[in-house]
C-alpha cells in the first residue's frame, strides 16, 4: 500500500550542508554518516553577549537538550558567537533544524548546522586572532561580535 | 562534452551521480510520479490543459506501467487531500478512455481502505471516502453504491458495546464527504439519503457529549460557542442541505469536462463491510471546533463565510490538509497556505491565523510540535508584511480579553507563542493597550498572562531589556533580577547554624577536595532533627544538604555548564545526603531557595538531579505539591518542570521497554536458527549457540523485572499527583462549602485546570493505569466536580 512518493516526503531544512568539517579526523564519507545521524547542532552568528541560558530557553522548543558548549576565542576564553547544541534524540535535533534555524536569537538571525559531534578543542576559534574565522576578514561593523572585522582593526 | 557510454557505468563507487539514459525504467516512474504530484500547481496553461496533457500521458503509458500509475493515484488521493478534486478529475479521464483501468483503480481504493482502516490510520481513511465520493462527481463511480456504502457505514451506530468514537467515526466519514457529493447523491437517490438523514440525526441526539468541557479552548459561549465537532458539521450539512445542496466553493475541475465524462461507463463500488470492532483499534478522539473569528472580524474585502456555512468547513478542513502536508517545510507551507485556491473570495488571512490557532490549541494535544507554528507564522508575516502581521495583532488583542474563561492548558500555549514570536520582532507590541490589567488582583488571567510572557521574554533575552520594553507602569508584572540568594552570604549570617562548615566547605572544592573529604568535613554538621547520637550520622540530615548545596551552588553560580559540572564532580555526596525520601524533598527545597528568582535554572536543575538519580520523579511530584511552593503553585515554571519530570519518567520506561523487546526478538531469531540448523552443527557450535541462548534468556529475565519496577515507579507518580490535587481540591471545595463561599475563585480554576491538564498532557500512559485510578483514587465518594474531570477525560475515549 504505502508507497512514499518522494516529491512529497522533501524535508529539505534537515539535509545536510555543504559545509564539512577541516580538522575532522576521518575522510569525507566517515564525515557525513556521522552528519546524518547526529543529534548535535552547530550555532553560528551569535552575539558575543549571548549566554547558555538563552540558547537554552529556544532551543529547549524543539526537545530536551542534553548539553551547550559555548564557543570560545582560543586566546581570550570568551565567547566568540557560537556554540554547539546537543540533543538526546535526533528527532529533536531535526525539529530545531526545521523550526530554530533562521529565527531570531538576541535579535539576530541564527544559522544552525548539523555537526559530527563535539570533540575537545572544537569550541575554539579557528581564526589567526583567536576568534572565528568569519571575524578575521568582515568588512562589516557588528557591535555584538567585537566592531569591526579583525583585518580592519588592525588597519 | 564526451559521451559516457554505458561501460563507463561499473565504476559506481568513484562517481556519485551516474549519467542515465532517459528512458531508463527508473527515471520514468520518478518523471510520472513528479507529473502526477505537481499538476494543479501554478503554471502557465490553464489547469484542464494540464489535466488534459496528463490525461494522454498516463493513457500512453499504461500498458507499461500501470501498476506504478495506479500506487501513485492511490497515494496522492491519501496523502494530498487539498487538491481531491484536481485528482478525482483527472481517474475521471483516465476513466473515460479506458474502463478497465477506472475499475482497477476503484479495487485498488477499496484495497486501500481497508488497509488505513486495520492501520487506525483514521484520517487517511477518511480522504480515502471523500475521494471516492468526489469520483460520483467524475462518473466513476455510481452514485446508489456510494450511497449502500454510506448506508453500511451509518448502520455502525445500530452496533452494540462499541465505543463511541468508532461509530463517531463513521457518521463523521459520511457527513464530510456531502458538501463534495450532496447533490449528486440526493438528486439519484434522494429517499434513502433521507432515510440516512433521520438516522445519523437520531444517532447525534442520543451520543454522550460529556468529553466536551474538556476539550473546549474557552468555557464561554460568547463571542463563539466551541461546537462538538459533529454537532457543528451537521449543522452545517443540514444548512446545506436547506440551500438545496449549492456549493459555490470547491474548485470542481470535472465541470469543465462534463461532456467527456457524461459519457463514460460508470463502476459500482463493491459491497463495503466496515471492519468489525477490535480491541487494538484506536479511533480518533473527538474536538471542538476551534472559531475566533466571525464576519465582523474582517473589516475590508470579502466576507468571512458564517460558522454554519459548508464554504467554512470546507476551507478549515483544506487549510488543515495543507499544513499536515508541509509542516516540515515553513517556507513552502506558507507558501501554499497563501495560494490558496478561491482566495480572492474569503479573508484568507483570517482563515489561516484562525486554523494555526486552532491547532495550536487542540486538546489534547496539537497536531504538530508547538514550535512550527511559531516559525510558520513568522514566514507568513515575511510573505505578506503588509496585511497578516496586522490579523495577527488582532487575533492576539482578541485573545488577551477573553484570557478570563481561556483554559490554563491554552493559556500556557499562548504565553510560549507570544514570548517566542515577540522575541523575533524586538519585543515590539502596544503594552499601554493592556494597562487595564494593572489594575486587577496580580492573580487574575490578564495580568497572569502578561507576567508569564515577560517572565519568558525575559528567558529569552536579559533582565535590563524587558525594564527597557515596558512602559514603567508596567514595574510590577517585570520578573524578578534572576541572581541567587546565598544565605550565608547575607550579613548576619555568620550566626546560622552551620555556618562555619560552609567555610570549611567552600574552601575544600576551592581545593579540588575528593567527594570522601568533603563527607568527612560534612561530620561536622550538627542534626537539627536528632537529639540522641547517631554513630556516623548518616540519618537524614537537612543542615547538611544546606550547607553544603547552598556553598556548592555558590561556586558553580556563573552559568549552567558550571553548575552542571559541580553537579558532576560532587554526585556521590549528593547522594550520599539524600539517600532518603526526606533527603530528596529536602535538596529540591534547598535548590529551590536559592535559585528562587531563576525559574530555568531551577528547571534544568531539577532535569540534572533527576537524570543523575539524586532525586526521583515522585520526589519532584511532592516539592510541587508541598506547602512551601504553594505560593508559587499557579506559576508556569512549576507545571513545566512536573510535566517534563513526568514525561521523563515516560520516556525511560519506553527507553527499558524496547531494550527488552530488542532482547526478545534476539532470542527468537535465535531459536528459529536454532531450529533450522539443527542435526547440522557440530558439538562445539551447538554448544556456543546453547550459551548464547542461556545468556539472552537471563538478560530478558533481568529486562523483564525492570520493566515491571519502571512502570511501577511510574504508576506510582501519577498516584502521587492525583492524590495530592484530590487532596488540595477537597480541601478548598470543603472550605468554601462550609464558609458559604463560591468555589469558583481564580486559583481554583487553576487548580482544576492543572489537574485537567495532566489528564490531557498523558493521556496515552494514563490510559493504561485506569483501573487502579478508579478503584484507589476516582471513586464515587469524591466530590462531583473532582470526578467530573475523570469522567470527562474517560469519555474521550468511549
Amino acid at each position: 500500500m504505502s508507497i512514499k512518493l518522494n516529491a512529497l516526503y522533501s524535508d529539505s531544512y534537515v539535509d545536510i550542508s555543504q559545509y564539512r568539517d577541516q580538522h575532522f579526523k576521518g575522510n569525507r564519507y566517515e564525515q557525513e554518516k556521522l552528519l546524518k545521524q547526529s543529534s548535535t547542532l552547530y550555532v553560528g552568528n551569535l552575539s558575543f553577549y549571548t549566554t547558555e541560558e538563552q540558547v537554552y530557553e529556544l532551543f529547549a522548543k524543539s526537545g530536551d537538550v542534553k548539553r551547550i558548549v559555548i564557543g570560545l576565542d582560543k586566546v581570550k576564553k570568551t565567547a566568540c558567537g557560537f556554540c554547539f547544541v546537543e540533543y538526546y534524540t535526533r528527532a529533536d535535533a531535526e525539529n530545531a533544524m526545521r523550526f530554530v534555524n533562521g529565527t531570531r536569537l538576541d535579535d539576530r538571525i541564527i544559522r544552525t548546522d548539523w555537526d559530527a559531534g563535539f570533540k575537545e578543542g572544537r569550541q575554539y576559534g579557528r581564526g589567526k586572532s583567536g576568534g572565528q574565522v568569519r571575524d578575521e576578514y568582515r568588512q562589516d561593523y557588528d557591535p555584538a561580535r567585537g566592531g569591526y572585522g579583525k583585518l580592519v582593526q588592525k588597519a | 562534452m564526451s559521451r559516457r557510454r554505458h561501460s563507463d557505468e561499473g565504476d559506481a563507487g568513484s562517481q556519485p551521480h551516474k549519467r542515465r539514459r532517459t528512458s531508463e525504467p527508473i527515471e520514468i516512474e520518478d518523471r510520472l510520479e513528479s507529473l502526477i504530484c505537481r499538476v494543479g500547481e501554478k503554471s502557465t496553461s490553464s489547469l484542464e490543459s494540464n489535466l488534459e496533457g496528463l490525461a494522454g500521458v498516463l493513457e500512453a503509458d499504461l500498458p507499461n506501467y500501470k501498476s506504478k500509475i495506479l500506487r501513485i493515484l492511490c497515494a496522492v488521493a491519501r496523502l494530498l487531500p487539498e487538491k481531491l478534486t484536481v485528482y478525482t478529475t483527472l481517474v475521471g479521464l483516465l476513466n473515460a478512455r479506458n474502463y478497465n483501468f477506472g475499475g482497477e483503480f476503484v479495487e485498488a481504493m477499496i484495497r486501500q481502505l481497508k488497509e488505513t482502516l486495520k492501520a487506525n490510520l483514521y484520517t487517511e481513511a477518511l480522504y480515502l471516502v471523500r475521494f471516492l465520493s468526489d469520483l460520483v462527481n467524475c462518473h466513476v463511480i455510481a452514485a446508489p453504491s456510494m450511497v449502500a456504502m454510506f448506508e453500511n457505514f451509518v448502520s455502525v451506530t445500530q452496533e452494540e458495546d462499541i465505543p463511541q468514537v468508532r461509530s463517531d467515526w463513521y457518521v463523521y466519514v459520511v457527513l464530510s464527504s456531502l458538501p463534495w457529493v450532496g447533490k449528486e447523491l440526493y438528486e439519484k437517490k434522494d429517499v434513502e439519503m433521507d432515510r440516512l438523514f433521520n438516522q445519523i440525526e437520531g444517532y447525534l441526539k442520543r451520543r454522550q457529549k460529556i468529553h466536551v468541557p474538556m476539550l473546549q479552548v474557552w468555557t464561554a459561549e460568547k463571542p463563539h460557542p466551541q461546537e462538538e465537532y459533529l454537532d457543528c458539521l451537521w449543522a452545517q450539512v443540514q444548512k446545506l442541505k436547506k440551500d438545496r445542496w449549492q456549493e459555490r466553493h470547491i474548485l470542481r475541475p470535472y465541470i469543465a469536462f462534463d461532456s467527456v465524462l457524461c459519457e463514460a461507463l460508470q463502476h459500482n463500488l463493491p459491497p463495503f463491510t466496515p471492519p468489525a470492532h477490535s480491541d487494538d483499534a484506536v479511533y480518533p478522539m473527538p474536538h471542538v471546533v476551534f472559531r475566533m473569528f466571525d464576519y465582523t472580524d474582517a473589516p475590508e474585502g470579502p466576507v468571512m463565510p458564517g460558522s454554519h456555512s459548508v464554504e467554512r468547513f470546507v476551507i478549515e478542513e483544506n487549510l488543515h490538509c495543507i499544513i499536515k502536508s508541509h509542516w516540515r517545510e515553513r517556507k513552502t507551507c506558507a507558501a501554499q497556505l497563501l495560494s490558496y485556491p478561491g482566495k480572492n473570495k474569503i479573508p484568507l488571512n483570517y482563515h489561516i491565523v484562525e486554523v494555526i490557532f486552532g491547532e495550536l490549541f487542540q486538546l489534547p494535544t496539537p497536531p504538530h510540535i508547538d514550535v512550527m507554528y511559531t516559525a510558520l507564522l513568522i514566514e507568513l508575516c515575511k510573505l505578506q508584511p503588509g496585511s497578516l502581521p496586522q490579523v495577527l495583532a488582532q487575533a492576539t488583542e482578541m485573545m488577551y480579553m477573553r484570557l478570563d474563561t481561556m483554559n490554563t492548558t491554552c493559556i500556557d500555549r499562548l504565553i510560549n507563542w507570544f514570548s517566542h514570536h515577540l522575541s523575533n520582532f524586538q519585543f515590539r507590541w502596544s503594552w499601554d493597550d493592556w494597562a487595564d490589567c494593572l489594575t486587577q488582583d496580580l492573580e487574575k488571567p490578564k495580568p497572569k498572562f502578561v507576567k508569564e510572557v515577560l517572565e519568558k521574554c525575559m528567558r529569552l533575552s536579559y533582565h535590563q531589556r524587558i525594564v527597557d520594553i515596558v512602559p514603567a507602569s508596567f514595574s510590577v508584572l517585570i520578573p524578578a533580577d534572576p541572581v541567587c540568594f546565598y544565605k550565608y552570604g547575607e550579613e548576619n549570617s555568620s550566626s546560622l547554624p552551620g555556618f562555619a562548615v560552609t567555610t570549611t566547605v567552600g574552601n575544600a572544592i576551592k581545593n579540588r577536595a575528593s567527594n570522601e573529604e568533603i563527607l568527612i568535613v560534612l561530620k561536622d554538621v550538627p542534626n537539627p532533627n536528632q537529639d540522641d547520637d547517631d554513630d556516623e550520622g548518616d540519618g537524614f540530615n537537612p543542615l547538611k544538604i544546606e550547607v553544603f548545596l547552598q556553598t556548592l551552588l555558590h561556586l558553580a553560580a556563573k552559568s549552567f555548564s558550571h553548575s552542571f559540572s559541580a553537579l558532576a564532580k560532587f554526585h556521590e555526596v549528593l547522594k550520599a545526603l539524600t539517600d532518603c525520601d526526606e533527603g530528596k524533598l529536602h535538596i529540591l527545597r534547598v535548590l529551590y531557595e536559592f535559585w528562587k528568582n531563576h525559574p530555568l535554572m531551577i528547571s534544568v536543575l531539577v532535569d540534572k538531579f533527576i537524570r543523575t538519580q539524586i532525586v526521583d520523579c515522585a520526589a519532584v511530584a511532592n516539592w510541587v505539591f508541598s506547602p512551601e511552593m504553594a505560593h508559587d503553585f499557579t506559576r508556569f515554571y512549576v507545571w513545566e518542570i512536573l510535566h517534563s519530570t513526568i514525561r521523563k519518567m515516560n520516556k525511560h520506561v519506553q527507553k527499558i521497554q524496547k531494550e527488552l523487546d530488542e532482547a526478545k526478538e534476539k532470542l527468537e531469531k535465535q531459536q528459529n536458527k536454532k531450529q533450522r540448523d539443527s542435526g547440522d552443527e557440530e558439538d562445539m557450535e551447538k554448544q556456543n549457540s546453547e550459551d548464547e541462548e542461556g545468556q539472552l534468556e537471563e538478560q530478558i529475565e533481568k529486562l523483564q523485572e525492570k520493566v515491571e519496577s519502571a512502570q511501577s515507579e511510574q504508576k506510582n507518580l501519577f498516584l502521587v499527583i492525583f492524590q495530592r490535587f484530590i487532596m488540595l481540591l477537597t480541601e478548598h471545595l470543603v472550605r468554601c462549602e462550609t464558609s458559604g463561599v463560591d468555589i469558583n475563585t481564580t486559583w481554583y480554576k487553576n487548580c482544576i485546570e492543572r489537574l485537567q491538564q495532566i489528564f490531557l498532557m498523558h493521556h496515552v500512559i494514563i490510559q493504561q493505569y485506569m483501573g487502579t485510578l478508579e478503584n484507589l483514587l476516582f471513586t464515587a465518594e469524591l466530590d462531583h466536580h473532582i470526578l467530573a474531570v475523570y469522567q470527562q477525560f474517560c469519555a474521550l475515549q468511549l
